[in-house]
């Protein structure tokens, strides 16, 4: 078909997520960028709407708050419900889900990398924009594009394989699972593994040469020292299904250490702004102003003593050194870590599917309602997740506290914006590139707000310059 | 997210069509489309005044998954009051602490009382249902779309709710 006959489709999200990124920047009397104000625009309302319900609808209800990761929404929505009924999964109920939170973890690191981010290593940020997506990708090259696309594919059919759906998925159930793995299925998908870890590799040999060729981007690129917040296993290793709390100061001093989800009230506040729908979590110690903390694959790394696995070892150990041991601050370290994570994922999914219990079908205890109050946690691709339920005695919900994986990185978030756009802007004049930086500085941490029908083109944006008494000065707009 | 569902088949999707990037506020910069997926429900003003757009744009629109189609859970919020709803998590939630604020700038949405399908607002041409909607179905929407032909949904497996 020739070009000029070709249709136009055009995929526009309504509620899911804004339809821009919008940052007001706010100059003081001399023209400096004083202040930045990153606007989160969409609102749904979870916190209310569920409340009169029963809680063991919550694990179908809350996966939908997010179409990449429902699964971790699913486990933490699980385990707060067990906490109700005070039961715990069976042993191959618990493997299966740990399997498919696997799969999704796999998946949504597949797509930031090789949708969103691949592009700007392998065709370079200042090409084409209109080329500078997937899609484009395949133009060139066209074994890595359909290889990121088979990786995401691999995660998705750990879901479908078990429970029939890809996204949104029913049967994690309080107590375990409401479906087996059958034989033939558990051998399909390990069938999978070679792929799937040679594509991976292959996402680690690009990033680790584009960090090689672009060292010094690399190493001053939104260098935010913060805190970090992450799962542990017990004896401190990384983990993204089970385990404690754990945060580190900015020199990886350990703050807290195996501290129970469920007692995140103790450590965790947060506050509401006017700027945003998004509320700003932080560190309670260490108060708002200084209880940044930052979650996601950069921060667990940065948590963990070890991973669980032999080759993610390996490259920890590489991670590691980048630092000569201490908390990896670059921003940019995001898409090396969501790689390790993803060859560590590959690894386990292969020793889970390799466990002679896996296809048992002794895949749920039952339970009735024995406790008020459920906190659940799990560690979504973006970061750790906490679910929190009040009922009456009937088991209805009275309370519901979600605090969001994306959230936590919020107040990071603003300030990499601050700090790049102080950089690069004097008075009204914008230098070339600015927004180019912004984007790629909020996609590092791969919001949610950037999600599902953002997965094609680049990130839309409102840039709108103001003085202090509210004025507006200037407005930037790119949108594709 | 269930567009990415087809996998692969998103390079066949391209090869017949060109997937305008998106999303849209600013009106002047849509341009003339044949197939618009909209997801989402109408819940706030941008919402509205994007929709409407859309359907200016587009020669087919088509209403992708339960919230555009019947607002699904999106829609549970209309059981209550609006400022309720802002207020269970952004004065009353556990975690927040005494100093937070409703968020109120210019440069947010303003949240509609009542959340709407698309189909309250404008005229739909197609609706392909599901939470999510099954990624084949939406390849076979748009391949029959993309080859001039009408999709027939009766033909369709996995076309249902939920």
């Amino acid at each position: 078909m020739d070009s000029t006959d070709k249709k136009k489709i055009l995929i526009s999200p309504v509620t899911r997520i804004e339809g821009h990124a919008k940052i007001t920047l706010q100059l003081d009397d001399q023209g400096n960028v004083e202040d930045a104000f990153f606007h989160v625009n969409e609102f749904r309302g979870f916190e209310k709407f569920c409340e009169g319900r029963m809680f063991t609808e919550m694990p179908i209800i809350t996966p939908r708050i997010c179409g990449i990761c429902p699964v971790s929404h699913s486990i933490a929505s699980v385990k707060a419900c067990e906490m109700i009924q005070g039961i715990q999964p069976t042993y191959t109920g618990d493997l299966l889900r740990r399997l498919i939170h696997l799969g999704q973890n796999i998946s949504s690191h597949a797509l930031s990398f090789f949708h969103l981010s691949s592009p700007d290593f392998l065709l370079g940020y200042d090409s084409d924009p209109v080329k500078r997506n997937i899609i484009g990708l395949a133009e060139n090259h066209k074994e890595i594009a359909v290889s990121g696309i088979r990786l995401r594919k691999f995660g998705q059919e750990i879901s479908e394989r078990i429970t029939g759906k890809k996204i949104h998925i029913s049967g994690i159930a309080p107590g375990g699972m409401a479906y087996p793995l059958t034989e033939e299925n558990r051998l399909a998908l390990l069938a999978w593994i070679p792929e799937a870890k040679k594509t991976v590799k292959l996402g680690l040999d690009i990033i680790k040469k584009f960090m090689d060729e672009n060292r010094e981007m690399v190493e001053s690129f939104a260098i935010s020292p913060t805190l970090y917040l992450g799962l542990v296993g017990p004896n401190g290793e990384h983990e993204i299904y089970d385990g404690n709390l754990r945060f580190i100061d900015t020199d990886g001093t350990i703050l807290e250490d195996q501290l129970n989800p469920a007692k995140y009230l103790d450590v965790i506040a947060e506050r509401s702004v006017e700027w945003s729908y998004l509320k700003y979590p932080y560190y309670k110690p260490f108060g708002f102003d200084k209880g940044f903390y930052r979650v996601g694959p950069l921060a667990r790394l940065n948590v963990a003593s070890k991973m669980k696995t032999p080759e993610a070892q390996k490259e920890f150990e590489n991670f590691k050194s980048i630092n000569s041991g201490k908390p990896v601050h670059g921003t940019f370290y995001f898409h090396y870590t969501r790689l390790i994570e993803a060859l560590g994922s590959v690894e386990e999914a292969e020793i889970i599917l390799n466990d002679p219990e896996i296809t048992s079908d002794k895949i749920q205890n039952l339970g009735r309602w024995n406790n008020p109050v459920g906190i659940g946690c799990s560690e979504a691709p973006r970061g750790t997740l906490f679910h929190h339920y009040i009922t009456d005695d009937t088991g209805k919900l009275t309370k519901v506290n979600l605090l969001i994986a994306t959230g936590q990185n919020n107040p990071s978030m603003n300030r990499s914006v601050l700090e790049v756009a102080k950089q690069y802007i004097k008075g009204t004049d914008i230098k070339e590139g600015m927004i180019n930086r912004v984007e790629s500085t909020i996609r590092c941490y791969d919001p949610c707000l950037s999600c599902s029908t953002h997965a094609i083109g680049k990130m839309p944006m409102v840039i709108e310059m103001k003085d202090r008494n509210g004025n507006l000065l200037k407005t930037f707009q790119r949108s594709y | 997210m269930s567009l990415l569902d087809i996998d692969e088949r998103i390079l066949d999707v391209a090869a017949l069509a060109d997937i305008v990037k998106c999303p849209i506020v600013d009106g002047k910069d849509l341009p003339e489309v044949d197939i618009t997926l909209v997801e989402g429900s109408v819940t706030s003003d941008e919402h509205y005044h994007e929709i409407l757009h859309i359907r200016k744009q587009s020669k087919a629109v088509v209403a992708l998954g339960d919230c555009a189609v019947m607002t699904n859970i999106t829609g549970m919020r209309n059981y209550f009051n609006l400022k309720d709803v802002v207020d269970a998590a952004y004065a009353d939630a556990i975690s927040n602490d005494k100093e937070g604020k409703i968020p109120n700038h210019p440069a947010l949405l303003k949240l509609n009382e009542k959340v709407v399908p698309l189909q309250e607002v404008i005229d739909v041409d197609f609706v392909i249902p599901g939470c999510p909607p099954d990624a084949d179905t939406i390849f076979y929407v748009l391949f029959e779309f993309l080859n001039d032909r009408i999709p027939n949904l009766s033909d369709v497996k996995k076309l249902k709710y939920g």
